[in-house]
């Protein structure tokens, strides 16, 4: 059943020849290149997982804050940055902590925190 | 998001509306002066514009609902107004287009500026003009049907009864009365109980032309059924099925998934209906079950290269179908931006591309000839330098005349029959 190399007779082609012993038909001869390139391919094609996926179609989002900020990023090409004028108050003036740049918290616990 | 989804002529062919990705309906008005003149051409000008959905959020699946427009169908007109339902995805919206080009003036508690009158400052009434004003056309939404799908809505059909529609998803068929948007019949059901053991989708639907009791709907394995409503609320049992037999020996991975229905279309007449399926063009006598009266091979050659359009996903383009207005042609369209017709009653058929490149206008186009085999004659365009990302998924013909609306990725063309 699965390979039909061999006496097979033309498929609904518009081309039909006569029975030949290495003839196979293009349908098939595309299915054999398919399987060379994707031997897991399941043999159910239009089966299960095909179908769910098309029914699955849709953008999958976390939550509806990262649908709205994905929509945000479109909407405005540029992402919201940190204040420039930030940048500028080094040198100047004595900075405040409102000036500062918010600390990240530290990947390594300090041994010193509860 | 200026991509179009979806082209359809209402029923006079007067008015043209195209549905594009980005929820947006434009509808186009024909230009009807000089109709009786003998060198009359068409001309379709944008009569109105407006924003049918917008994207939404589902928050129970985290899903983004697309405002894409995959459906327009034209009600019969009944008035001054004319009314077409939209849809997308999840929700179905009647519109109505109506025209203004009349204003009230002389109001006796308004300024010409629309600000109030100080009541004390009135001495004397009068009675408000109409006055004639430029033309406006304002869309408005009538009616909002929503939250009766679960699954992606493909189709929406009209029924001649002039008061219900259906709309189909996946894998469910509701019947709406135009009047009562909270709620909704069930009217074919094929959510199997346990989901590992789907193994087909509803893929179109239609109501017959004439009789309001039957339509039928297409599936993802190439068949067709024929529902009559009047034999049970529930018509998950079909009265007729149409399906073609398949010849096991010439089975591959790829029959089923080239088999599935993209669409299908009654005739005019109500007497045939067409499939369209990757490949072909089928039409059917609703009088026969096993096997259709005609097949059109829209793009044979295809079928050495369905490796590729299976990696390339172009394999499951819906390509649509439709009638000319007394049944005897019949059109889809292809890649490379062009379309076939094929001529019933005299068996021909043609190819054309639509393209600003290749043709100017009001000039005749050339039909274009694909070589599938080795030898290329001069004009014959390869296999191999055809472009699938130019496909030509939605068309429509006007009820009446040879005038043709085709649909471009970006860009719709209005064709007409040659005038002497």
């Amino acid at each position: 059943r699965d390979s039909e190399l061999g006496r097979t007779r033309m498929g609904t082609g518009s081309h039909c020849t006569e029975i030949q012993d290495t003839v196979i038909s293009p349908e098939k001869a595309e299915e054999a290149k398919l399987k060379a390139r994707y031997p897991n391919l399941g043999n159910k094609p239009g089966g299960s997982d095909l179908l769910r996926k098309r029914l699955q179609k849709g953008q999958k989002y976390f939550d509806s804050g990262d649908y709205n900020m994905a929509k945000a990023k479109i909407k405005n090409k540029q992402l919201p940055t940190a204040a420039p004028e930030k940048t500028e108050i080094t040198g100047d003036h004595i900075p405040t902590p409102q000036d500062l740049p918010q600390r990240k918290p530290s990947l390594v616990a300090s041994k010193l925190a509860g | 998001a200026d991509i179009i989804s979806t082209v359809e002529f209402n029923h006079t062919g007067e008015l043209l509306a195209t549905g594009d990705k980005g929820g947006r309906v434009v509808i186009f008005q024909q230009e009807i002066e000089n109709k009786n003149q003998p060198l009359f051409r068409s001309e379709y000008n944008v009569y109105s514009t407006f924003q049918s959905h917008e994207p939404e959020f589902d928050y129970l699946k985290s899903l983004e609902i697309e405002e894409k427009i995959n459906k327009i169908r034209w009600l019969p007109q009944k008035n001054a107004a004319q009314f077409l339902l939209s849809t997308n995805d999840k929700t179905i919206k009647l519109w109505k287009i109506s025209e203004r080009d009349k204003r009230p003036e002389g109001y006796n508690l308004k300024e010409e500026d629309g600000r109030y009158k100080d009541p004390n400052t009135i001495t004397s009434l009068r009675v408000p003009v109409l006055i004639p004003m430029d033309l406006m056309v304002e869309a408005s939404p009538r009616r909002v049907f929503a939250n009766a799908h679960t699954y992606h809505i493909n189709s929406i059909s009209v029924n001649s009864d002039n008061e219900t529609y259906l709309s189909a998803d996946d894998l469910r068929i509701n019947l709406w009365h135009l009047e009562i948007t909270d709620r909704s019949f069930n009217i074919v059901d094929i959510k199997p109980t346990n989901m590992e053991e789907l193994t087909e989708v509803i893929t179109a639907a239609e109501f017959h032309p004439h009789q309001c009791n039957t339509f039928v709907y297409s599936s993802s394995k190439g068949t067709i059924r024929l529902c009559d409503m009047r034999t049970s609320a529930l018509c998950d049992k079909h009265s007729k099925l149409f399906e073609e037999p398949e010849d096991p020996s010439n089975r591959s991975f790829f029959s089923e998934i080239i088999s599935s229905i993209s669409d299908v279309k009654f005739s005019h007449s109500g007497r045939y209906m067409m499939t369209r399926d990757y490949l072909s063009v089928k039409v059917w006598d609703l009088n026969m079950e096993n096997r259709p009266v005609e097949t059109y091979q829209v793009h044979e050659y295809l079928r050495s290269k369905l490796c590729s359009l299976y990696e390339n996903d172009c394999i499951f383009d819906k390509f649509e179908c439709c009638w000319n207005g007394n049944d005897s042609v019949v059109m889809t369209g292809s890649y490379n931006n062009f379309f076939r017709m094929f001529d019933r009653g005299h068996r021909r058929d043609i190819t054309l591309e639509a393209s600003r490149e290749n043709s100017k206008p009001m000039q005749v186009l050339k039909p274009r000839k694909v070589s599938a085999g080795g030898k290329r004659k001069k004009d014959e365009i390869s296999v191999d330098s055809l472009d699938f990302n130019k496909k030509i998924l939605h068309t429509a013909w006007h009820p009446q005349d040879n005038i043709i609306a085709v649909a471009t990725t970006n860009n719709l063309y209005i064709f007409q029959d040659k005038v002497n």
